[in-house]
Formats: structure tokens, C-alpha cells, sequence
């Protein structure tokens, strides 16, 4: 579904990517994994489009068995019409605006009829953001935040959906509902991207995973491999 | 100095406040999309006069179609300014912007003395307009009541239009984190152009409605009302809409009430008054009466 | 080697302009000298602007208010004395007193306007960048208004003329040579690193102790001596100053210089304020034979919007080009 192809990022003078490949399949749940500064976060802005990369390519096929598009030129409005929709980090909610403003923020490219039956489903999904629905979504907790934030990724009907950390900060009960709502979604067939420091929890949750290091691609392989890595373990997962 | 007095006072007030209220709009519009303090605006109310001028002068228009193409023209003129001078420079620091609608306002007044020469124009609406109406011990033209009523009328609209529409909704987006706006998928190109031309805009229509008022238009015109617009701005709390106002109305009372009710020698103070507001409320009050906390300013 | 290069340079410096304005004041005509004294005075605001805005990343447009207190003061201590009835009846006895030659009087403008900018920098110097530009453009029509208003002493619109054509090549030479000497000594002094550091990250800075409130009440007041000091060198020159002269316009003219030059840059300050004194000096006939009024002012705003654009932090950034530094950078 998403290929990147060796792909340099520089910010500035700095060069924070270098020769980044990653392979994401239909249907997969793929992690990220990394220290802070690996460039985990870089790498999603550059898929997304609000950063460019200086070389390689980013290949992305909507639908299995059609062309690829190379997405490294679009803009980020351009990218999330193709079907990719990203939850950034820190939530990046609109705090000034109501929780259904958000959703419908969400939405902002389509222009069917069935926005306002999405929106209720979202209310399903977390019935809090349905109670406050009229409220700001800056008077929201982070959990709540984080509900609106994926709530609102939703809203674009996305094909593959990008999470940035979305753990950062959350109480545990809150990560685990977050993160089955997550497998859930993964199983109504939408691929999802995500980036995690809470690598035991990312490595659960994902079928494959890629280990980011300096802002080189470290190690990859099946999630399951990797949590039993002893290198990994010690790394990442605070194993002794 | 009796009630009539001061209710005569009030009136001209709420007109001159009016008028800054709808510059002023557009000042905090702009700002809050794009953190620029964009000092050409008031330059835009001059456009506006002289556009009004050949609209009913030379091409003989009706009322309401000049005051449409007027705002059609300015807001053209917004868009192209935002598209050849200050999107280049986004990302730049804020002081950037500042220097450069500096330099743009510099040029429009310097294209405008080059073009229509220095010398002020009359300016005069059809004599239906200056019909002076009685109402108690108050008096007003009806060219008066029609600036004020459509200015009430363009804010309302606007308020509407920001609190309702997807454009509206998509501008407060985009206002707030421009990052995740862009996420969203919202062009934000698309978003600032459209704040652009709508402040601008409603910057032409204050430059009609300053014509009618003081029946003189020259190319320099728009530097007071701009100056002083965006203290209204800042008083009502750059980047709200509904502070901008807010601030225009008070600026526009304070102003005629410090004139009207001091001794006349202290009326010649009268911008000094208005710029030590200025400094003392960034001072004391930077978010202004009903600005959100976008970031420091002091 | 390095330590001595600014001592070289400053002989150089003086033995050159002593030279240039010897000469140029026995062969050039009125109207050259004038210009030559223009751009004099605008080298010494825009290298002292320089200081304020390039240094400290302060955002200052009141520089045409401390010339205006600069130069009213100056004028007001060296009016002739036989031509106050006449000009001034109404002014106050206890200030005919005080009367000075040029030179001094020149020095108590200066520090007059430093005076000011200490009263102003306590109040506005918290604000930051653009919020800073604005209370000091507040700042100028404050002072244009109040110059209106005390009309005893400064024949308020009308303005002060008839002041005594002091200005010369020689005296305009010297400030150039002490406002450049000076902030150039600034700019590489342990306080210069502060300054810059206060521009660069004001929060490390202020963590790494360097006081952000005194280094830039510093810039400002140091700028705005020099400011005063031009403003005296400017009516004098003229021979007359009007409250409107000193207007957003000026300051726009001299940030222009800074912008385009580079800010930070000494030798930027000095080329544009040159190039741009030149260029507008050029456009002035123009404008007059063909009464394209305004020309000058455009060309200046597009060139101003096109660097900004284009090269942001101005011809020479924040650097002394090599041709003026030698190879040693200190």
C-alpha cells in the first residue's frame, strides 16, 4: 500500500533521514519504533507532505492491484484526498473549536451526505464526545483529546490512517481502550501506520515493525520477532 | 453641556466606530491566520475610496452595485498582495512581515500619489445622502445611518459566516495550528487567500463609507484610519473578530468623547491620547478585552 | 595582527575622510556638499539603527522621535539669541539661558534623546518583536503630536527655521567616524555577544546570564544618542525642522538601509545607506522635470519587499564582508 524508497529529509542544514525505506501492506498494522530524535516523527510529516524529502520516492497504491502514486510531491491537502490521514502528535486538536467543529473539520474534503451519519458514529465509538459535543475541545481531558483526535482522522474515510504517539501522556486504562478502538478499526479493513515510544505496546498491537535509530532504519522484521530480540528487549522494552 | 449634548456625542461615536470596526476586522483576521500585523491594510480603505469614486464617477454605477464592486475590488487587491508579497515570506520570523507591509503600504501611497497625484478629491454621495434627520435633540445624516447600518449588517454577515459556513470553520482551523490544519486536509492557501480578500474587503467598504463621512479622499487617507484601526484591534484583542468590534466601537466613543467633553485645547492631543492607549494596553492588557492567549507578546 | 587591525582601519579611516571632506568642501558645489552631508547623517542613523534593530534583534521604528528630541534641543540651545523675539516671543525666560556652541549643544541633544529612549525602553522594552514596532511607531506620533502642541517653543506645524547652517562635511565626517568606531567596538566586545545572543535565543541567553532588559535598554539608548546627534547634525544642515519631517516615512528609510543591508552588518548600513541616499537624490530631479511624483519611494518599497523575500537577512547578513576584516575575523 505505502512504500518509501530511500528517502534523505533534511530540516534546514540538518540531515535528519537518511536512506529511509519502509514497506507498509494492505491491511497490515505497521510500528515505528524509536528513541526520542530517531526521526520517527519526521518520517510521518514527510509521508503527509508538510515536510519534503531531498531524494527518493513515496509510493502509494489506494486500492491492491492498482498503479502507484508517487505522493513525495503532494500537497498535504492533495495526500489526505488520496486516502491517508494522519493523528498528529501531541493530538493537535482545536481547542477553540467545539468537538463536532473538529469532526467536521475532519471531514473538510468530502462533501457527501453521510458526514452527519460519521459523525454520530465517532459519538458511538466514544459516547463522551456525543455529551460533548457543543463544548470547546480545549476543555477536553487528554484522553477525551486523544478520542476526538482519532475521532476526527476517522472523519476523511481513510484507507491508511497515520498516529503519532498516540499514548504520549494518557493514563493506562485510556492507552488500552485507545489502542483496542485501534485494533478494531485495523479489522474493518483501514491499514494503520503508528509511531510509538511505547514499544511493548506498539510491538502488540502491530503485526510488522521498523526500529528507528539517528534517523536510519536500525532493524525491521514481524513484531513477534522483534519483542523477542534480545537487543530490542534490552533497548526498548526494559528488559534485563 | 446637557444629555442632547452627549447623545449627539454617542452618535458620532458609534459612526466613527463603526467605520474602525470594519478596518480593524480585517487587521485581526489576518493576524490570526497568519501572525502578521499587516500594516498595508489601511492603505486598502484608501483603494476603497478611490475605487468608490470611479465607480460612481466614471462608470456611473448605482449605490448598491459600487458598494459590491468596491468590495469585489479590494478584495482582489487583498488577494494579490497576500499572493505576490507575503506568501513568499511565510515561515519567515513575524517581524519579516511587519517590514514589509511596511514597504507595501509605502508603495501603494507612493503608486497612488504617482497616479492621482497628491492633491485631495471631493467626494460627495447624491444629495439624498446628506439630508440632515432630526430625531429628539440628535441629528444625523442619512448618509450616517447608512454607514452605520452597513456596518452592523457586514458584521453580523461575517460573524455568521465564520461561526457557520465550512470556510469560516476551516479559517478558525487554520488560525489555531496551520500544521494540523493542513493534516486535515484544508488548503491553507485557499484559507489565508480567502481571509485576505475578505478583510480586505471590508476595508474598501470602510473607505466608501470615509469618503461619505468627510467628503475629501487623497492618496495618504488610509494612514489614520489604518493606525488607528489597529489600535481597535488591539484593544478588542488582536485575532478576535468579535474584540475587534468591540475595540472599534470603544476606540471610536473614547476618541470623540475625549474631543467632545474636554477643554478644546486638549483636542489637539487627541492621537496622542489614542497611541498611549496603544502602548499602555500592550503594556497592561496584551491579549486585549477579548483576545485568546496566541502566544507571547510580551 | 588582529588586535591591531581596528586601530589600522580607524587611522585609516580618519586620514581618508579628513582628506575627502578637505577636498570636496573647496571644490564641490552647494548641492554636492549637501548631498555628501546627507548621506553622512544617514550612515550615522542607519549604522546606530543598526545597533538597536541588528544587534539585539530589538524591533525598533522610533528612531525619527529621538532625532526629533536630538535635534529641537540642539536647535533650541544654539538659536541666535537676536532672532528669538522675532521667531519665538512666547519663549520661556528661564530657557534663554541656556545657550551653547554647536558642538556641546549637539552632545546634550544626544543625550536628550538617550535620556528619552531610557523613559521609553522602561515601558515598551518588554514587548516583543512586531508588538515592539508598533508602540514605537506610537511612540513617533506621540512626539509629533506633542512638537505640534508646545508651540512656545517649537513653533509648533510651522516649525523652527532659520537655525544656523553649523553642518559640514567635517562635522558630519567626525560622527560617521565615532558612530561607526563605536558600535563597531560594541559589536565585537564580550557586550556584542550578549547582544547578539539576546537576538539569536533570548531564553539561552538569559539563562547563560546575560540581562536581556539591560542589553537592550543599551541598544536602544546608545541608538538612540546617535539618533539625537543626527538630528542636530540634519537641522542644522536644513536649517529648520518641522514636527512632520520626522515621520513613519524617515523611519521607514533608515530600516530600509538596515533591512537591505543586512542586519548586524556595519559595512551593510554604511553601503546601502550610501547607495540609497544616492538613489534617491537621483530620483529627485526626475520626479520634479517629469512630475512623477513618488517614483523614488516605490523603488525603495519594491527593492525593500525583494530582499526581504529573496535574501531576508540582507546583502551581508550579520557578517563584516572580507574586503573590511582582512582574513583575521576576530
Amino acid at each position: 500500500m505505502l512504500t518509501v524508497e530511500n528517502i534523505d529529509v533534511h530540516r534546514g542544514k540538518t540531515h535528519v533521514l537518511h536512506q529511509i525505506d519502509l514497506h507498509v501492506g494492505h491491511g497490515e498494522i505497521i510500528a515505528l519504533i524509536g528513541a526520542n530524535g530517531a526521526g520517527k516523527t519526521t518520517t510521518l510529516k514527510t509521508i503527509s507532505g508538510l515536510l519534503r524529502p531531498t531524494k527518493g520516492k513515496i509510493l502509494y497504491t489506494p486500492e491492491a492491484g492498482k498503479a502507484p502514486i508517487d505522493i513525495s510531491t503532494m500537497a498535504p491537502e492533495q495526500i489526505v484526498g488520496a486516502g491517508i490521514s494522519q493523528c498528529p502528535e501531541g493530538r493537535g486538536v482545536f481547542a477553540q473549536l467545539s468537538v463536532k467543529e473538529n469532526l467536521l473539520v475532519g471531514a473538510y474534503l468530502r462533501s457527501d451526505k453521510e458526514i452527519e451519519k460519521d459523525i454520530q458514529s465517532v459519538y458511538e465509538m466514544f459516547p463522551i464526545l456525543g455529551e460533548r459535543s457543543t463544548q470547546a475541545a480545549g476543555k477536553l481531558s487528554g484522553g477525551q483529546q486523544m478520542m476526538l483526535a482519532l475521532g476526527r482522522s476517522l472523519m476523511s474515510q481513510p484507507k491508511l490512517l497515520i498516529l503519532d504517539e498516540p499514548s504520549l501522556g494518557l493514563a493506562p486504562l485510556i492507552i488500552e481502550t485507545i489502542f483496542a478502538m485501534l485494533q478494531k478499526i485495523n479489522s474493518q479493513g483501514v491499514t494503520i501506520l503508528i509511531v510509538e515510544q511505547n514499544a511493548v505496546m506498539a510491538l502488540d498491537l502491530s503485526h510488522r515493525a521498523y526500529v528507528l535509530e539517528t534517523g536510519r532504519v536500525a532493524l525491521s522484521g514481524l513484531s513477534s520477532d522483534l519483542a523477542s530480540n534480545p537487543q530490542i528487549q534490552k533497548s526498548y522494552l526494559g528488559v534485563e | 453641556m446637557d444629555s442632547g449634548y452627549i447623545a449627539q456625542q454617542l452618535v458620532n461615536g458609534l459612526i466613527l466606530g463603526s467605520m474602525y470596526a470594519l478596518v480593524a476586522i480585517g487587521f485581526s483576521m489576518i493576524y490570526g491566520i497568519v501572525r502578521l500585523i499587516n500594516f498595508a491594510h489601511g492603505d486598502i480603505v484608501m483603494i476603497g475610496a478611490f475605487a468608490t469614486l470611479a465607480f460612481i464617477e466614471t462608470v456611473g454605477l448605482p449605490f448598491p452595485l459600487v458598494a459590491l464592486c468596491v468590495f469585489l475590488t479590494c478584495c482582489g487587491v487583498g488577494i494579490v498582495i497576500e499572493r505576490v508579497s507575503f506568501r513568499p515570506m511565510r515561515g519567515a520570523p513575524q517581524v519579516t512581515g511587519f517590514i514589509a507591509s511596511l514597504g507595501i503600504s509605502i508603495m501603494l501611497q507612493n503608486i497612488g500619489i504617482l497616479t492621482l497625484s497628491a492633491q485631495p478629491r471631493n467626494f460627495s454621495f447624491p444629495g439624498y445622502m446628506q439630508t440632515i434627520l432630526h430625531l429628539g435633540s440628535v441629528s444625523f445624516r442619512i448618509i450616517d445611518l447608512v454607514i452605520f447600518l452597513t456596518a452592523i449588517v457586514l458584521m453580523v454577515t461575517l460573524v455568521l459566516l465564520v461561526k457557520k459556513t465550512k470556510l469560516g470553520i476551516a479559517m478558525r482551523a487554520t488560525a489555531e495550528n496551520i500544521d494540523v490544519a493542513r493534516l486535515m486536509g484544508i488548503n491553507i492557501n485557499h484559507t489565508i487567500m480567502a481571509t485576505f480578500a475578505i478583510g480586505s474587503g471590508l476595508a474598501g467598504i470602510a473607505g466608501l463609507m470615509w469618503g461619505g463621512k468627510f467628503g475629501q479622499i487623497d492618496p495618504l487617507m488610509g494612514y489614520v484610519p489604518g493606525l488607528k484601526s489597529f489600535v481597535a484591534a488591539v484593544i478588542g484583542g488582536v485575532g478576535s473578530i468579535p474584540g475587534a468590534i468591540l475595540g472599534g466601537f470603544i476606540l471610536g466613543l473614547a476618541e470623540v468623547l475625549f474631543v467632545g467633553l474636554l477643554p478644546p485645547i486638549y483636542s489637539s492631543y487627541r492621537d496622542a491620547f489614542v497611541f498611549g492607549t496603544l502602548i499602555v494596553i500592550l503594556i497592561i492588557l496584551p491579549n486585549g478585552l477579548l483576545g485568546k492567549d496566541l502566544e507571547d507578546r510580551a | 595582527m588582529e588586535m591591531n587591525r581596528p586601530r589600522y582601519s580607524l587611522a585609516i579611516m580618519i586620514i581618508s575622510l579628513t582628506v575627502f571632506s578637505f577636498l570636496i568642501e573647496n571644490m564641490a558645489n552647494d548641492y554636492i556638499l549637501a548631498i555628501v552631508c546627507f548621506t553622512g547623517i544617514n550612515i550615522v542613523l542607519a549604522v546606530s539603527l543598526n545597533l538597536t534593530n541588528g544587534f539585539t534583534g530589538l524591533f525598533s521604528l522610533g528612531h525619527p522621535a529621538f532625532m526629533a528630541v536630538g535635534g529641537y534641543i540642539t536647535a533650541l540651545l544654539t538659536f541666535p539669541a537676536e532672532k528669538k523675539p522675532l521667531f519665538l516671543p512666547d519663549f520661556p525666560q528661564w530657557l534663554d539661558s541656556f545657550h551653547l556652541p554647536f558642538f556641546p549643544a549637539l552632545l546634550v541633544g544626544g543625550c536628550g534623546a538617550a535620556f528619552v529612549a531610557f523613559l521609553v525602553g522602561i515601558s515598551v522594552l518588554r514587548l516583543k518583536g512586531h508588538y515592539l514596532a508598533v508602540a514605537t511607531m506610537g511612540f513617533i506620533i506621540i512626539i509629533q503630536v506633542l512638537l505640534n502642541n508646545a508651540d512656545t517653543i517649537t513653533r509648533g506645524p510651522l516649525g523652527l527655521n532659520g537655525l544656523e547652517d553649523f553642518t559640514n562635511t567635517y562635522w558630519v565626517s567626525g560622527w560617521v567616524i565615532v558612530t561607526v568606531y563605536i558600535c563597531w567596538k560594541i559589536k565585537f566586545s564580550s557586550l556584542g555577544r550578549s547582544m547578539l545572543a539576546v537576538r539569536e535565543d533570548e531564553m539561552a541567553a538569559n539563562a547563560l546570564g546575560v540581562n536581556l532588559f539591560s542589553t537592550r535598554s543599551f541598544a536602544l539608548i546608545v541608538g538612540a544618542f546617535f539618533a539625537g546627534i543626527a538630528g542636530g547634525l540634519w537641522g542644522h544642515l536644513i536649517t529648520a525642522l518641522t514636527p512632520g519631517s520626522f515621520s513613519l516615512l524617515m523611519s521607514f528609510n533608515i530600516i530600509v538601509m538596515v533591512v537591505v543591508g543586512g542586519t548586524g552588518s556595519i559595512t551593510g548600513s554604511v553601503l546601502a545607506a550610501i547607495i540609497f541616499t544616492l538613489t534617491i537624490e537621483c530620483f529627485r530631479p526626475l520626479e520634479e522635470n517629469f512630475g512623477i511624483y513618488g517614483v523614488g519611494e516605490i523603488v525603495m518599497a519594491l527593492f525593500l519587499v525583494l530582499v526581504l523575500i529573496f535574501k531576508p537577512s540582507g546583502i551581508f547578513g550579520t557578517e563584516e564582508p572580507d574586503f573590511v576584516m582582512g582574513k583575521h575575523k576576530p
